[in-house]
C-alpha cells in the first residue's frame, strides 16, 4: 500500500458509519500548536474505569464543541477541523485519580460579546457526559481578541473611587441584619446607623428582594432617607445596594429606575438572575452612571468541590466580561470557604490587567485584560476588626471590607460597630504606610488605635478571639510553604 | 456632637501631626506619586475641584518641601479645609492613590438635608453646606 493509500484507508474509517473513539476523530490532537485567538480550556476530570485518559480528554473536547457520539456525515460540509476542539495535552494530577485536560477552541466557535453562549458551548452538555466520573471547569484562557467584544464593568474600581472621592484605603460596607423579617421603616434605621457610624456602603442580602413583611418600594424609600441623611452626618457620599433582583427583567428595571430616581449611587443584582440579565444590568448601569454590585448567590453550589463544576476563577472572569463593578471574591479569613493562595488569585483575575499563570494561585493561564477595567472584589462573611491588618496584608487597598454583624453585632450599637472598623482601617493603612510590618504587629496598632477609641476597644474585646479555622475543600495542586 | 468632615482616608483617627504627614508623603514618593495640595471652603462632598495650592509637586526626594508648602497653605487660609493627594500616573490607574485632610477650620460647620416632597411619597434630596450661604472666604470664622 501506498502512503496516500494508508490516508485513504484511514480517511474511510473516520467517516464510515457507525461509533468511533473520539481520539480518532480529531478532538486528540497532541502536537496541536496553540493560536493566540484560541479559547483554551482546563478541565480536571476522572474517567470511567478502562476508559484512557487522553480518549476521555477528546470526548470532553468533541462534547464540548461538534461531537455527537456517533459519526455524521454532515460533518463533511463543513470545514470541520477549524470547528472542532482540540485536547492537546493531559496531565496527571500526582497522588489522586484526577487528571488535567488542556483543550483549545477556535474562537468562531463562540459569539461575540456573549457569556450565555460562551458557557453553553464550554460547560452546556459535557458534564452529564457518562464516561466521565467526574468534570470541573478549572480555569480559561480566553483571548483579548474576545475579551474586546465585551463591555466590561460599567465603571470599573478608578471610576467607582472618583465616583465616592474615596482613595488610599478599602471601602467598608456591611450587610443589614437580620437579613429577613425586618420592616421598611426598621431597617433603614440600621442602614442609617452603619453609614453614619463611618462605613461608606450598606447592602441588601441576596435575599432580600420584595417579600410580605418588606416591599421593594417601602425599602428604597426609606433607605435613601437613612442614606441621605447619613450623607449630612460625614460630609462623606454613602451608598445602599439595593438589591434589584425579581422575576422579570420589565420587574428588574422597574426597580433600578426607582433607584436611580431616589438618587443611589449604586444598586445590585444576585447571580441567580441569570448571565444575560446580568449582562443587560451591566449596560443599563453604564448608561446610568449606577455602580453595579454582583452578589454571587448559588456559586457555591457549583465552585466549592474539587472534582465537580466550575472554579470560582472562571466565573470571577466571566463576570468581569459580563460587566460588574464589585463581586463578592472570598475573605480567607472569614466564615466562607476559601483558600489563602486560590482566594489571592480570584483577586487578581478581578484587579489586574495583565495576569500571569500561577499554579500555587490555581492558575492555569496568563490572562491578558487589555484595557478593560478592573472589578471592585468584596470580601464579605464573618469577618471583624480584629483582623484588619490580615485583611489589608492579603488584599491591599481595592476592595470593600463588609463586617455585618461584625457591626450590627457591636455592644455599644451599629454605629460604633462602624466607627470600630473605620477606626481600625485607617490605623492600619496609617501604619502599613508609614512602613510597619502589620502582619506582625496588627494587633498591637489595634490596641494602641482602641486607646483612643471606645468603639474599637469594645468590638475588640467582644471577637477578639473569633476565627473560623476549617480546612478548604478547594485547595491548589501545587503548594507553597505559607507565608502567615 | 459637633460636625466632623469624615472625607480623605484618616479623618477617623487623631488629627495628624507634621511628622505623621511626613511619614504619609514620603510613603507617596517612594511610589513615584505626585503630591498635590488643595484648599476650600466648600467642602460639599461632591465639589471635586477644591482650589489648588499652586501645581502638583512631580518628582520630589523629600517631604519637607511638601510640609513647607502645607505649612504656607495653612497660614494663608488658616479658616479652610487643605488635603494632601497623591496621584499615581501609572498605566490602569491614573487616578489619586492616596488622599487625607491636614487642616480643618476651627468650628466645622457640617450640612443638612433639604427635602423637596413630591408624588407617591417620593422626597428628593439635596445636601445643603451651611456654610455655603455666605460668600467664598467669609464661610468659616475662628
Amino acid at each position: 500500500m501506498t502512503l496516500k493509500e494508508s490516508e485513504k484507508e484511514k480517511a474511510r474509517s473516520r467517516w464510515a458509519s457507525g461509533v468511533i473513539p473520539y481520539k480518532e476523530m480529531g478532538y486528540w490532537v497532541p502536537d496541536y500548536e496553540v493560536k493566540e485567538t484560541d479559547v483554551i480550556a482546563a478541565f480536571r476530570f476522572v474517567p470511567q474505569e478502562g476508559i484512557e485518559p487522553e480518549e476521555a480528554a477528546a470526548a470532553i473536547a468533541g462534547e464540548s464543541s461538534t461531537a455527537t457520539w456517533t459519526v455524521v456525515w454532515t460533518d463533511r460540509l463543513t470545514s470541520y477541523e477549524n470547528y472542532q476542539a482540540k485536547a492537546f495535552r493531559v496531565d496527571p494530577v500526582p497522588g489522586t485519580d484526577q487528571y488535567i485536560a488542556y483543550i483549545a477552541y477556535d474562537i468562531d466557535l463562540f459569539e461575540e460579546g456573549s457569556i450565555a453562549n460562551m458557557a453553553s458551548s464550554i460547560v452546556g452538555n459535557v458534564f452529564g457526559f457518562k464516561a466521565l466520573k467526574s468534570l470541573r471547569l478549572e480555569d480559561l484562557r480566553i483571548p483579548l481578541h474576545y475579551i474586546k467584544t465585551f463591555q466590561g464593568p460599567p465603571h470599573g474600581i478608578v471610576m467607582e473611587r472618583e465616583l465616592l472621592n474615596k482613595y488610599g484605603r478599602p471601602l467598608l460596607g456591611a450587610t443589614v441584619k437580620p437579613k429577613l423579617g425586618l420592616t421598611a421603616r426598621n431597617y433603614g434605621r440600621v442602614v442609617y446607623e452603619a453609614l453614619r457610624g463611618g462605613l461608606d456602603f450598606t447592602k441588601d442580602d441576596e435575599n432580600t428582594n420584595s417579600q410580605p413583611f418588606q416591599r421593594w418600594r417601602d425599602r428604597y424609600l426609606y433607605v435613601m432617607e437613612a442614606v441621605h441623611k447619613a450623607m449630612a452626618e460625614t460630609g462623606e457620599i454613602k451608598g445602599h445596594y439595593l438589591n434589584v433582583t425579581a422575576a422579570t427583567m420589565e420587574d428588574i428595571y422597574e426597580r433600578a429606575e426607582f433607584a436611580k430616581e431616589l438618587g443611589s449611587v449604586i444598586i445590585m443584582i444576585d447571580l441567580t438572575v441569570g448571565f444575560s440579565a446580568i449582562q443587560s444590568m451591566a449596560k443599563w448601569a453604564r448608561k446610568n452612571s449606577m455602580i453595579l454590585h454582583l452578589h454571587r448567590a448559588m456559586h457555591s453550589t457549583f465552585t466549592r468541590q474539587k472534582t465537580h463544576g466550575i472554579n470560582f476563577r472562571v466565573i470571577a472572569k466571566w463576570m468581569r466580561m459580563a460587566g460588574v463593578d464589585h463581586l463578592h471574591a472570598g475573605t480567607v479569613v472569614g466564615k466562607l470557604e476559601g483558600d489563602p493562595n486560590i482566594t489571592r488569585g480570584y483577586y487578581k483575575t478581578l484587579r489586574e490587567h495583565k495576569v500571569e499563570a500561577d499554579p500555587t494561585m490555581g492558575l492555569y493561564f496568563a490572562q491578558d485584560w487589555g484595557s478593560m477595567p478592573g472589578v471592585m472584589p468584596v470580601a464579605s462573611g464573618g469577618i471583624h476588626a480584629g483582623q484588619v491588618h490580615q485583611l489589608l496584608h492579603l488584599f491591599g487597598d481595592d476592595v470593600v471590607l463588609q463586617f455585618g454583624g461584625g457591626t450590627i453585632g457591636h455592644p455599644m450599637g451599629i454605629a460604633a460597630g462602624a466607627t470600630a472598623n473605620r477606626v481600625a482601617v485607617e490605623a492600619m493603612v496609617k501604619a502599613r504606610n508609614e512602613g510597619r510590618d502589620i502582619l506582625n504587629e496588627g494587633p498591637e496598632i489595634l490596641e494602641r488605635a482602641a486607646r483612643f477609641s471606645p468603639a474599637l476597644r469594645a468590638a475588640l474585646d467582644v471577637w477578639k478571639d473569633v476565627t473560623f479555622d476549617f480546612a478548604s475543600t478547594d485547595t491548589p495542586d501545587v503548594t507553597v510553604t505559607p507565608t502567615f | 456632637m459637633s460636625f466632623r468632615l469624615t472625607q480623605g482616608t484618616f479623618s477617623y483617627l487623631p488629627d495628624l501631626t507634621d511628622e505623621e504627614i511626613a511619614k504619609q508623603v514620603q510613603y507617596a514618593l517612594d511610589r513615584g506619586w505626585a503630591i498635590n495640595i488643595e484648599f476650600t471652603d466648600d467642602p460639599h462632598p461632591r465639589n471635586v475641584y477644591w482650589d489648588m495650592w499652586g501645581l502638583p509637586m512631580f518628582d520630589l526626594q523629600d517631604p519637607s518641601a511638601v510640609l513647607y508648602e502645607i505649612q504656607k497653605c495653612r497660614e494663608a487660609y488658616p479658616n479652610h479645609y487643605i488635603r494632601v493627594s497623591a496621584y499615581d500616573r501609572s498605566y490602569g490607574r491614573q487616578t489619586i492613590a492616596l488622599q487625607f485632610i491636614v487642616h480643618r477650620p476651627k468650628h466645622e460647620l457640617g450640612f443638612h438635608v433639604i427635602r423637596q416632597e413630591v408624588r407617591d411619597r417620593q422626597i428628593r434630596y439635596t445636601l445643603h453646606s451651611y456654610a455655603t450661604d455666605r460668600p467664598k472666604g467669609e464661610r468659616y470664622v475662628d
